[in-house]
């Protein structure tokens, strides 16, 4: 396995006039793992993902996925990742099927027929594979944004609370298609979540952010015996209340 | 990212995943084709009409034959206007599907690079007025016997140079609704309007006063238009009109390039591209 972290934070910076929205983070993601970025509303968690991502220039600091630096040179990552997140939506009148084609010509899928064959498969598309993505489920809708993530068997992918407004069956369903996944391409992971369970059935790491700073950043194991708590919940809330090890001015 | 890395980089393979995307939309949605053909037809029927009305009424009057001349490229000229606005709003509606939808996060993550959307919009506002103007110019040769297709090559020159400021126009909107969000849609409406006095559409440059005439030439709509005038009523086709304003189109076509690339870095410094709405 390559030494060289497949996700990257080096003195990350955002700054929006007068706010500091994240202030000079860094942390490094091993290939091949999961890790949970963790932290309360206005954390900095999104705006740290929109920097991984592209979408977000950083005032300061670098950026990096796949050893890229993604204010400069996103195009040289940009086809080896992908992202599925809630608060972004794929056209509503194209069919499932209709929407990952055009995916998977944008991303170079060789086999784009074969590779939505073996998505439908996976997670289970089969019947709805025609069907308007409008006409769909929220459940169902999640299940096309994860074919849409996985199209390209992304080596890198940045989850911005992939299970958010899903009941605990779909939700669950979700979690093993990406463990699954994980396993299988051993693919590096950067999750966003609120879901604590979530977290501690995926991540092998969770950094903790407040305010737009890492306040902790360790194994959930640790992080429980650190902080002499029996879930991530009471960590998660230690922290976001400034409580116990990570509390902050 | 230089010009030379988006160049080198180019893909007609997503340019065609693009294209694919909007004919898809286009074809499951009769009232978005509907919408290409209805306005061009009203507008055609409306200035036909008037033009069938005033060349009526002036038949016999000493005055008639000027008259004539001057109302006789009225249809030439909403058709040729029409055409110019439907390749802007082809252009800036396309790129508007992006944001309606949300859909602009997933493409901005995709290998998608700035230029191949550009090219991609730019092949959609070209097929969208296909869709709307070539019916239209076939009814007004029923309708009113006016032919478009009768200028023959001059036609192409005249769509090469109104679909290259159109798409210039629409590039720097689009480029602005990135930055804005959606509330800056309305420029898409209505933005190509102001060029639409200013561009003498409906009447020779001689008409304006001696300082807005400079304004006028600076334009390279003004071109075609006094180029029409010129081919319908003189029957000659006037080329160094339409090189100057090609030339002219070249430069305008690469600042609008440059800004709405400006504007896209400007939109992931604000954070814009995160929060795409209102």
């Amino acid at each position: 396995m390559s030494s060289t972290p497949a996700i990257a934070a080096e003195d990350l910076v955002k700054r929006y006039r007068e706010t500091v929205a994240v202030d000079g983070i860094d942390f490094a993601v091993a290939p091949g793992s999961v890790c949970g970025l963790l932290g309360g509303n206005g954390a900095g968690k999104t705006t740290t993902i929109g920097m991984l991502m592209g979408l977000v220039a950083p005032s300061a600091g670098i950026a990096r996925v796949l050893g890229h630096d993604m204010a400069r040179e996103r195009h040289r990552a940009l086809g080896r990742m992908n992202f599925e997140s809630p608060y972004v939506e794929m056209p509503h009148r194209l069919s499932v099927r209709e929407n990952l084609r055009v995916f998977a010509m944008l991303y170079g899928v060789e086999d784009v027929r074969g590779r939505i064959a073996e998505l439908a498969a996976t997670l289970e598309l089969g019947e709805f594979l025609d069907r308007p993505v409008g006409k769909l489920s929220a459940g169902q809708k999640t299940r096309v944004a994860l074919a849409k993530a996985l199209v390209n068997e992304p080596d890198a992918l940045l989850l911005d609370e992939p299970t958010a407004s899903l009941d605990p069956d779909t939700a669950d369903w979700i979690r093993s298609r990406l463990e699954d996944y994980r396993r299988r391409r051993s693919a590096t992971i950067l999750l966003a979540s609120h879901n604590m369970r979530e977290v501690e059935r995926l991540c092998d790491r969770v950094v903790m952010m407040r305010r737009g700073r890492i306040v902790d950043d360790g194994s959930p194991a640790a992080l429980l015996a650190r902080y002499g708590r029996a879930d991530l919940e009471d960590v998660f809330l230690d922290v976001a209340r400034g409580r116990g090890k990570g509390a902050a001015p | 990212m230089t010009f030379a890395d988006e160049l080198s980089g180019f893909s007609f393979r997503r340019v065609g995943a693009m294209v694919l995307r909007y004919s898809l939309l286009l074809r499951s949605s009769w009232p978005r084709l509907l919408d290409l053909i209805y306005w061009p037809v009203i507008q055609m029927l409306t200035w036909g009409f008037l033009q069938t009305y005033i060349a009526r009424q002036a038949a016999g009057a000493a005055a008639a034959p000027r008259l004539q001349v001057a109302t006789g490229t009225l249809i030439g000229a909403m058709l040729l206007w029409d055409m110019m606005f439907r390749a802007q709003l082809g252009f800036s509606v396309s790129f508007l599907e992006e944001m309606w939808s949300r859909n602009m996060g997933n493409l901005l993550m995709t290998p998608l690079r700035p230029l191949e959307f550009v090219a991609a919009l730019m092949t959609m506002s070209a097929v969208r007025l296909a869709i709307g103007v070539v019916p239209v110019s076939l009814l007004a040769i029923w309708f009113f016997g006016f032919n478009l297709w009768g200028l023959g090559l001059a036609l192409g020159a005249f769509f090469v140079v109104l679909a290259l400021t159109s798409w210039s126009i629409g590039l720097v909107v689009s480029g602005l609704i990135l930055r804005n969000g959606v509330g800056a849609e309305n420029l898409a409406w209505s933005v190509l309007f102001i060029l639409l006095p200013l561009c003498c559409v409906y009447y020779p440059v001689s008409a304006l006063p001696a300082w807005l005439q400079h304004v006028a030439w600076a334009l390279p709509p003004t071109y075609v238009f006094e180029g029409m005038r010129s081919a319908l009523i003189n029957h000659v086709f006037r080329s160094d009109l339409m090189l100057a304003a090609l030339g002219m189109d070249g430069v305008l076509f690469a600042a609008s390039v440059a800004i709405y690339l400006r504007l896209e870095e400007s939109a992931r410094r604000a954070g814009a591209l995160l929060q795409m709405g209102e």
